[in-house]
Protein backbone atom coordinates (compact mmCIF):
# COMPACT_ATOMS: atom_id res chain seq x y z
CA UNK A 1 0.00 0.00 0.00
CA UNK A 2 1.70 3.00 -1.04
CA UNK A 3 1.10 6.16 1.36
CA UNK A 4 0.79 9.72 0.73
CA UNK A 5 4.63 10.00 1.57
CA UNK A 6 5.48 8.45 -1.95
CA UNK A 7 3.72 11.08 -3.75
CA UNK A 8 6.28 13.86 -3.31
CA UNK A 9 8.55 11.28 -4.97
CA UNK A 10 7.08 10.51 -8.26
CA UNK A 11 9.05 11.50 -11.09
CA UNK A 12 7.79 14.86 -13.23
CA UNK A 13 5.05 14.38 -15.70
CA UNK A 14 3.41 11.65 -14.00
CA UNK A 15 -0.71 12.64 -13.81
CA UNK A 16 -2.22 14.06 -11.24
CA UNK A 17 -4.92 11.31 -10.50
CA UNK A 18 -1.99 8.92 -10.80
CA UNK A 19 -0.34 10.77 -7.69
CA UNK A 20 -3.70 9.88 -5.29
CA UNK A 21 -3.30 7.84 -2.42
CA UNK A 22 -3.49 4.33 -2.66
CA UNK A 23 -5.11 3.82 0.22
CA UNK A 24 -7.11 0.78 0.89
CA UNK A 25 -10.95 1.23 0.25
CA UNK A 26 -12.07 -2.12 2.14
CA UNK A 27 -14.61 -1.50 5.22
CA UNK A 28 -15.31 -3.25 8.19
CA UNK A 29 -17.70 -5.37 6.09
CA UNK A 30 -14.89 -6.37 3.63
CA UNK A 31 -12.78 -7.83 7.18
CA UNK A 32 -16.10 -9.40 8.29
CA UNK A 33 -16.20 -11.58 4.74
CA UNK A 34 -12.49 -12.56 5.38
CA UNK A 35 -13.72 -14.38 8.21
CA UNK A 36 -16.07 -17.08 6.81
CA UNK A 37 -18.52 -16.33 9.01
CA UNK A 38 -20.80 -19.23 7.80
CA UNK A 39 -18.41 -21.73 8.70
CA UNK A 40 -17.61 -19.24 11.87
CA UNK A 41 -21.29 -19.70 13.13
CA UNK A 42 -21.49 -24.32 12.73
CA UNK A 43 -17.48 -24.32 14.67
CA UNK A 44 -19.24 -21.77 17.44
CA UNK A 45 -22.27 -24.06 18.01
CA UNK A 46 -20.23 -27.14 17.55
CA UNK A 47 -18.00 -25.67 20.47
CA UNK A 48 -20.56 -24.36 22.32
CA UNK A 49 -22.27 -27.93 22.40
CA UNK A 50 -18.87 -29.69 23.29
CA UNK A 51 -18.77 -26.70 26.28
CA UNK A 52 -22.53 -27.33 27.67
CA UNK A 53 -22.07 -31.27 27.53
CA UNK A 54 -19.40 -31.17 29.61
CA UNK A 55 -19.26 -31.88 33.53
CA UNK A 56 -18.75 -29.31 35.46
CA UNK A 57 -19.24 -25.78 36.25
CA UNK A 58 -18.40 -22.46 33.98
CA UNK A 59 -19.27 -18.91 34.79
CA UNK A 60 -21.36 -17.65 32.03
CA UNK A 61 -18.78 -14.74 31.34
CA UNK A 62 -16.07 -17.14 30.99
CA UNK A 63 -18.20 -19.52 28.54
CA UNK A 64 -18.70 -16.55 26.59
CA UNK A 65 -14.99 -15.76 26.39
CA UNK A 66 -14.02 -18.96 25.49
CA UNK A 67 -17.08 -19.32 22.67
CA UNK A 68 -15.71 -15.45 21.25
CA UNK A 69 -12.32 -16.81 21.47
CA UNK A 70 -13.09 -20.29 19.07
CA UNK A 71 -14.95 -18.01 16.77
CA UNK A 72 -11.99 -15.35 16.60
CA UNK A 73 -9.54 -18.27 16.11
CA UNK A 74 -12.00 -19.91 13.50
CA UNK A 75 -12.00 -16.16 11.66
CA UNK A 76 -8.42 -15.82 11.73
CA UNK A 77 -7.89 -19.79 9.98
CA UNK A 78 -10.49 -18.48 7.08
CA UNK A 79 -8.23 -14.88 7.12
CA UNK A 80 -5.03 -17.07 6.75
CA UNK A 81 -6.77 -19.41 4.20
CA UNK A 82 -8.29 -16.19 2.11
CA UNK A 83 -4.40 -15.22 2.15
CA UNK A 84 -2.65 -18.25 1.10
CA UNK A 85 -5.76 -19.21 -1.68
CA UNK A 86 -5.94 -16.00 -2.98
CA UNK A 87 -4.72 -17.36 -6.77
CA UNK A 88 -7.63 -19.96 -7.11
CA UNK A 89 -10.09 -18.35 -5.53
CA UNK A 90 -9.70 -15.74 -8.18
CA UNK A 91 -10.21 -19.03 -10.85
CA UNK A 92 -13.27 -20.47 -8.60
CA UNK A 93 -16.65 -19.15 -9.61
CA UNK A 94 -17.78 -19.88 -5.82
CA UNK A 95 -14.87 -17.99 -4.12
CA UNK A 96 -14.50 -15.30 -6.80
CA UNK A 97 -16.36 -12.76 -4.61
CA UNK A 98 -13.83 -13.07 -1.76
CA UNK A 99 -12.43 -9.99 -0.97
CA UNK A 100 -8.96 -10.35 -1.85
CA UNK A 101 -10.13 -11.81 -5.68
CA UNK A 102 -12.25 -8.94 -5.73
CA UNK A 103 -9.03 -6.42 -5.03
CA UNK A 104 -10.69 -4.90 -1.71
CA UNK A 105 -8.06 -6.25 0.80
CA UNK A 106 -4.52 -6.69 -0.36
CA UNK A 107 -2.75 -9.84 0.39
CA UNK A 108 -1.13 -8.81 3.21
CA UNK A 109 -3.28 -7.15 4.75
CA UNK A 110 -5.09 -10.15 4.96
CA UNK A 111 -2.33 -11.99 6.35
CA UNK A 112 -1.44 -9.37 9.20
CA UNK A 113 -5.05 -9.47 10.14
CA UNK A 114 -5.26 -13.45 10.54
CA UNK A 115 -2.43 -13.68 12.33
CA UNK A 116 -3.47 -10.75 14.81
CA UNK A 117 -6.53 -12.13 15.48
CA UNK A 118 -4.74 -15.94 16.16
CA UNK A 119 -2.66 -14.48 18.51
CA UNK A 120 -5.54 -12.49 20.07
CA UNK A 121 -7.73 -15.45 19.99
CA UNK A 122 -4.85 -18.08 21.61
CA UNK A 123 -3.36 -15.53 24.12
CA UNK A 124 -6.67 -14.49 25.60
CA UNK A 125 -7.91 -18.09 25.43
CA UNK A 126 -5.19 -18.77 27.87
CA UNK A 127 -5.08 -15.90 29.85
CA UNK A 128 -8.63 -15.84 30.75
CA UNK A 129 -10.20 -19.57 30.68
CA UNK A 130 -7.62 -22.64 30.16
CA UNK A 131 -4.27 -22.98 28.99
CA UNK A 132 -5.43 -25.93 27.61
CA UNK A 133 -8.14 -25.20 25.45
CA UNK A 134 -5.81 -22.52 24.00
CA UNK A 135 -3.07 -25.19 23.09
CA UNK A 136 -6.02 -26.67 21.45
CA UNK A 137 -7.33 -23.62 19.54
CA UNK A 138 -3.85 -22.75 18.47
CA UNK A 139 -3.60 -26.33 17.28
CA UNK A 140 -6.70 -26.30 15.20
CA UNK A 141 -5.47 -22.79 13.62
CA UNK A 142 -1.82 -24.43 12.44
CA UNK A 143 -3.65 -27.45 11.29
CA UNK A 144 -6.34 -26.06 9.03
CA UNK A 145 -3.95 -22.74 7.66
CA UNK A 146 -0.44 -24.75 7.55
CA UNK A 147 -1.58 -28.58 6.51
CA UNK A 148 -4.67 -28.22 5.57
CA UNK A 149 -4.49 -25.47 2.74
CA UNK A 150 -0.84 -25.20 2.54
CA UNK A 151 0.07 -28.46 1.84
CA UNK A 152 -3.03 -31.12 1.35
CA UNK A 153 -4.98 -29.23 -0.44
CA UNK A 154 -3.48 -28.60 -3.35
CA UNK A 155 -1.57 -31.90 -3.42
CA UNK A 156 -4.06 -35.01 -2.43
CA UNK A 157 -7.60 -36.22 -2.94
CA UNK A 158 -7.35 -36.42 0.58
CA UNK A 159 -7.31 -33.14 1.49
CA UNK A 160 -10.48 -32.92 2.99
CA UNK A 161 -10.43 -36.14 5.07
CA UNK A 162 -7.46 -35.59 6.84
CA UNK A 163 -8.19 -31.41 7.05
CA UNK A 164 -11.54 -31.88 8.06
CA UNK A 165 -9.68 -32.98 11.65
CA UNK A 166 -9.08 -28.73 11.97
CA UNK A 167 -13.20 -28.24 11.46
CA UNK A 168 -13.84 -31.04 14.06
CA UNK A 169 -11.95 -30.20 17.17
CA UNK A 170 -14.18 -27.05 17.98
CA UNK A 171 -16.12 -29.28 20.49
CA UNK A 172 -13.21 -30.67 21.92
CA UNK A 173 -11.78 -27.10 22.65
CA UNK A 174 -15.14 -25.82 24.24
CA UNK A 175 -14.98 -29.17 26.55
CA UNK A 176 -11.46 -28.54 27.24
CA UNK A 177 -12.32 -25.03 28.55
CA UNK A 178 -14.54 -26.26 31.13
CA UNK A 179 -12.56 -29.47 32.40
CA UNK A 180 -9.31 -28.65 31.34
CA UNK A 181 -8.79 -32.72 30.13
CA UNK A 182 -9.65 -34.26 27.31
CA UNK A 183 -11.91 -37.33 27.68
CA UNK A 184 -13.70 -40.21 25.18
CA UNK A 185 -16.93 -37.95 24.76
CA UNK A 186 -15.42 -35.01 23.22
CA UNK A 187 -13.44 -37.18 21.01
CA UNK A 188 -16.31 -39.18 19.58
CA UNK A 189 -17.70 -35.09 19.07
CA UNK A 190 -14.65 -34.81 16.70
CA UNK A 191 -15.22 -38.27 15.42
CA UNK A 192 -18.51 -37.29 14.27
CA UNK A 193 -17.66 -33.99 12.56
CA UNK A 194 -14.47 -36.07 11.14
CA UNK A 195 -16.30 -38.59 9.26
CA UNK A 196 -19.55 -35.79 8.89
CA UNK A 197 -16.85 -33.89 7.04
CA UNK A 198 -16.09 -35.92 3.60
CA UNK A 199 -19.32 -36.48 2.34
CA UNK A 200 -20.20 -33.13 2.87
CA UNK A 201 -17.75 -31.29 0.93
CA UNK A 202 -17.43 -34.19 -1.54
CA UNK A 203 -21.21 -33.77 -2.20
CA UNK A 204 -20.25 -30.09 -3.08
CA UNK A 205 -17.02 -30.97 -4.82
CA UNK A 206 -19.65 -32.91 -7.38
CA UNK A 207 -21.36 -29.99 -8.20
CA UNK A 208 -18.10 -27.54 -8.34
CA UNK A 209 -15.98 -30.29 -10.15
CA UNK A 210 -15.02 -27.91 -13.21
CA UNK A 211 -14.17 -25.16 -10.56
CA UNK A 212 -12.01 -26.91 -9.11
CA UNK A 213 -10.51 -29.01 -12.14
CA UNK A 214 -9.99 -24.85 -13.35
CA UNK A 215 -8.13 -24.00 -10.45
CA UNK A 216 -5.61 -27.30 -10.27
CA UNK A 217 -7.20 -28.63 -6.62
CA UNK A 218 -7.13 -32.23 -6.83
CA UNK A 219 -10.26 -32.72 -5.17
CA UNK A 220 -11.83 -36.35 -5.30
CA UNK A 221 -14.10 -35.91 -8.40
CA UNK A 222 -11.48 -34.04 -10.24
CA UNK A 223 -8.70 -36.76 -9.87
CA UNK A 224 -10.62 -39.97 -9.50
CA UNK A 225 -14.00 -39.12 -11.07
CA UNK A 226 -17.54 -38.69 -10.06
CA UNK A 227 -18.28 -42.34 -10.33
CA UNK A 228 -15.52 -42.97 -7.28
CA UNK A 229 -16.39 -40.34 -5.76
CA UNK A 230 -20.27 -41.19 -5.22
CA UNK A 231 -19.28 -44.76 -4.00
CA UNK A 232 -16.90 -42.65 -1.06
CA UNK A 233 -20.14 -40.73 -0.23
CA UNK A 234 -21.83 -44.34 0.22
CA UNK A 235 -19.11 -45.02 2.33
CA UNK A 236 -18.73 -42.36 4.99
CA UNK A 237 -22.34 -42.13 5.08
CA UNK A 238 -22.77 -45.54 5.90
CA UNK A 239 -20.01 -45.21 8.51
CA UNK A 240 -21.82 -42.08 9.56
CA UNK A 241 -24.58 -43.38 11.16
CA UNK A 242 -22.40 -45.68 13.93
CA UNK A 243 -20.67 -42.84 14.69
CA UNK A 244 -23.30 -39.96 14.74
CA UNK A 245 -25.01 -42.85 17.19
CA UNK A 246 -22.01 -43.54 19.32
CA UNK A 247 -22.62 -40.83 22.01
CA UNK A 248 -25.81 -42.59 22.99
CA UNK A 249 -23.92 -46.34 22.71
CA UNK A 250 -21.40 -45.00 25.21
CA UNK A 251 -23.65 -43.80 27.10
CA UNK A 252 -22.67 -40.02 27.30
CA UNK A 253 -26.63 -39.27 25.36
CA UNK A 254 -30.07 -39.84 26.21
CA UNK A 255 -32.65 -42.17 24.22
CA UNK A 256 -33.71 -39.32 22.02
CA UNK A 257 -30.55 -38.26 20.99
CA UNK A 258 -30.22 -42.23 20.26
CA UNK A 259 -32.99 -42.16 17.78
CA UNK A 260 -32.43 -38.50 16.35
CA UNK A 261 -28.63 -40.19 14.91
CA UNK A 262 -30.55 -43.10 13.88
CA UNK A 263 -32.94 -41.63 11.77
CA UNK A 264 -31.01 -38.60 10.95
CA UNK A 265 -28.64 -40.74 9.55
CA UNK A 266 -30.59 -43.12 7.53
CA UNK A 267 -31.84 -40.16 5.71
CA UNK A 268 -28.27 -39.19 5.35
CA UNK A 269 -27.67 -42.35 3.77
CA UNK A 270 -30.95 -42.32 1.79
CA UNK A 271 -29.49 -38.38 0.17
CA UNK A 272 -25.84 -40.20 -0.34
CA UNK A 273 -28.12 -43.51 -2.11
CA UNK A 274 -29.80 -41.04 -4.79
CA UNK A 275 -26.24 -39.36 -5.29
CA UNK A 276 -24.91 -42.47 -6.19
CA UNK A 277 -27.96 -43.72 -8.14
CA UNK A 278 -28.48 -40.46 -9.93
CA UNK A 279 -25.31 -39.86 -12.46
CA UNK A 280 -26.42 -37.72 -15.46
CA UNK A 281 -27.54 -34.31 -15.64
CA UNK A 282 -29.61 -32.33 -13.64
CA UNK A 283 -31.05 -35.07 -11.71
CA UNK A 284 -27.29 -35.43 -10.43
CA UNK A 285 -26.77 -32.09 -9.85
CA UNK A 286 -29.75 -31.73 -7.95
CA UNK A 287 -29.42 -35.00 -5.84
CA UNK A 288 -25.77 -33.46 -4.95
CA UNK A 289 -27.22 -30.27 -4.41
CA UNK A 290 -30.03 -31.96 -1.89
CA UNK A 291 -27.03 -34.32 -0.12
CA UNK A 292 -25.14 -31.39 0.92
CA UNK A 293 -27.56 -29.17 1.84
CA UNK A 294 -29.34 -32.09 3.95
CA UNK A 295 -25.85 -33.29 5.21
CA UNK A 296 -25.58 -29.24 7.01
CA UNK A 297 -29.22 -29.65 8.80
CA UNK A 298 -27.67 -33.49 9.79
CA UNK A 299 -24.83 -31.92 11.81
CA UNK A 300 -26.97 -28.92 12.75
CA UNK A 301 -29.89 -30.90 14.37
CA UNK A 302 -27.70 -33.87 16.24
CA UNK A 303 -25.49 -31.14 18.08
CA UNK A 304 -29.15 -29.61 18.71
CA UNK A 305 -30.10 -32.57 20.52
CA UNK A 306 -26.90 -32.87 22.45
CA UNK A 307 -27.35 -29.05 23.34
CA UNK A 308 -30.88 -29.52 24.31
CA UNK A 309 -30.32 -32.80 26.48
CA UNK A 310 -27.35 -31.22 27.80
CA UNK A 311 -29.29 -27.96 29.00
CA UNK A 312 -31.80 -29.83 30.71
CA UNK A 313 -29.33 -32.33 32.29
CA UNK A 314 -27.51 -29.03 33.70
CA UNK A 315 -31.19 -27.70 34.77
CA UNK A 316 -32.56 -31.18 36.21
CA UNK A 317 -28.95 -32.11 38.13
CA UNK B 1 -4.50 31.07 -6.25
CA UNK B 2 -3.87 27.98 -7.48
CA UNK B 3 -7.20 25.85 -8.02
CA UNK B 4 -6.39 22.32 -8.58
CA UNK B 5 -7.53 19.97 -6.54
CA UNK B 6 -4.89 18.71 -3.68
CA UNK B 7 -3.26 15.01 -4.50
CA UNK B 8 -3.23 14.31 -0.92
CA UNK B 9 -6.10 13.90 -1.10
CA UNK B 10 -8.51 11.25 -0.16
CA UNK B 11 -11.67 10.29 -2.00
CA UNK B 12 -14.87 10.02 -0.62
CA UNK B 13 -14.64 6.57 -1.04
CA UNK B 14 -11.59 5.69 0.97
CA UNK B 15 -12.84 8.24 3.81
CA UNK B 16 -16.01 6.28 4.07
CA UNK B 17 -14.23 3.06 4.26
CA UNK B 18 -12.01 4.43 6.34
CA UNK B 19 -14.40 5.64 9.02
CA UNK B 20 -16.27 2.27 8.69
CA UNK B 21 -12.45 0.68 9.71
CA UNK B 22 -11.83 3.32 12.16
CA UNK B 23 -15.12 2.36 13.93
CA UNK B 24 -15.04 -1.38 13.99
CA UNK B 25 -11.59 -1.06 15.61
CA UNK B 26 -12.68 0.88 17.83
CA UNK B 27 -15.97 -1.57 18.86
CA UNK B 28 -13.56 -4.16 19.08
CA UNK B 29 -11.28 -2.60 21.65
CA UNK B 30 -14.50 -1.24 23.55
CA UNK B 31 -15.70 -4.83 23.77
CA UNK B 32 -12.02 -6.33 24.93
CA UNK B 33 -12.23 -3.67 27.83
CA UNK B 34 -15.72 -4.65 29.16
CA UNK B 35 -14.60 -8.18 28.90
CA UNK B 36 -11.15 -8.01 30.61
CA UNK B 37 -13.43 -5.78 33.22
CA UNK B 38 -15.75 -8.55 33.83
CA UNK B 39 -13.39 -11.93 34.00
CA UNK B 40 -11.62 -9.80 36.59
CA UNK B 41 -14.60 -8.97 38.17
CA UNK B 42 -15.79 -12.60 38.01
CA UNK B 43 -12.14 -14.29 38.55
CA UNK B 44 -11.50 -12.11 42.00
CA UNK B 45 -7.69 -12.79 42.95
CA UNK B 46 -7.83 -15.75 40.87
CA UNK B 47 -6.75 -13.88 38.01
CA UNK B 48 -3.50 -13.98 38.93
CA UNK B 49 -3.36 -17.47 39.39
CA UNK B 50 -2.59 -19.07 36.00
CA UNK B 51 -1.64 -22.36 37.02
CA UNK B 52 -0.03 -24.27 32.72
Amino acid sequence: MSMIGDIARLPAGVPETAARPQVSVATAEDYVALLKPRVMSLVVFTALVGLMAAPGPIHPVLAFTALLCIAVGAGASGALNMWYDADIDALMTRTAGRPIPRRRIAPGEALGFGITLAGFAVVVLGLLVSWLAAALLAFTILFYVVVYTMWLKRSTPQNIVIGGAAGALPPVIGWAAVTGSITLEPLLLFLIIFVWTPPHFWALALIRTEDYARAGVPMLPVVAGAAATRRQIMIYSLLLIPVGASPWLFGYAGLVYGLTALVAGALMLAFAWRVWTRTEGKAATTAARQMFIYSILYLFGLFAVLLVESIAGRVVG
Amino acid sequence: MDNKPDPTELTEEQKRSRRSRSIAIAMVLGVLVVLFYFVTLVKGPAVLNRPL
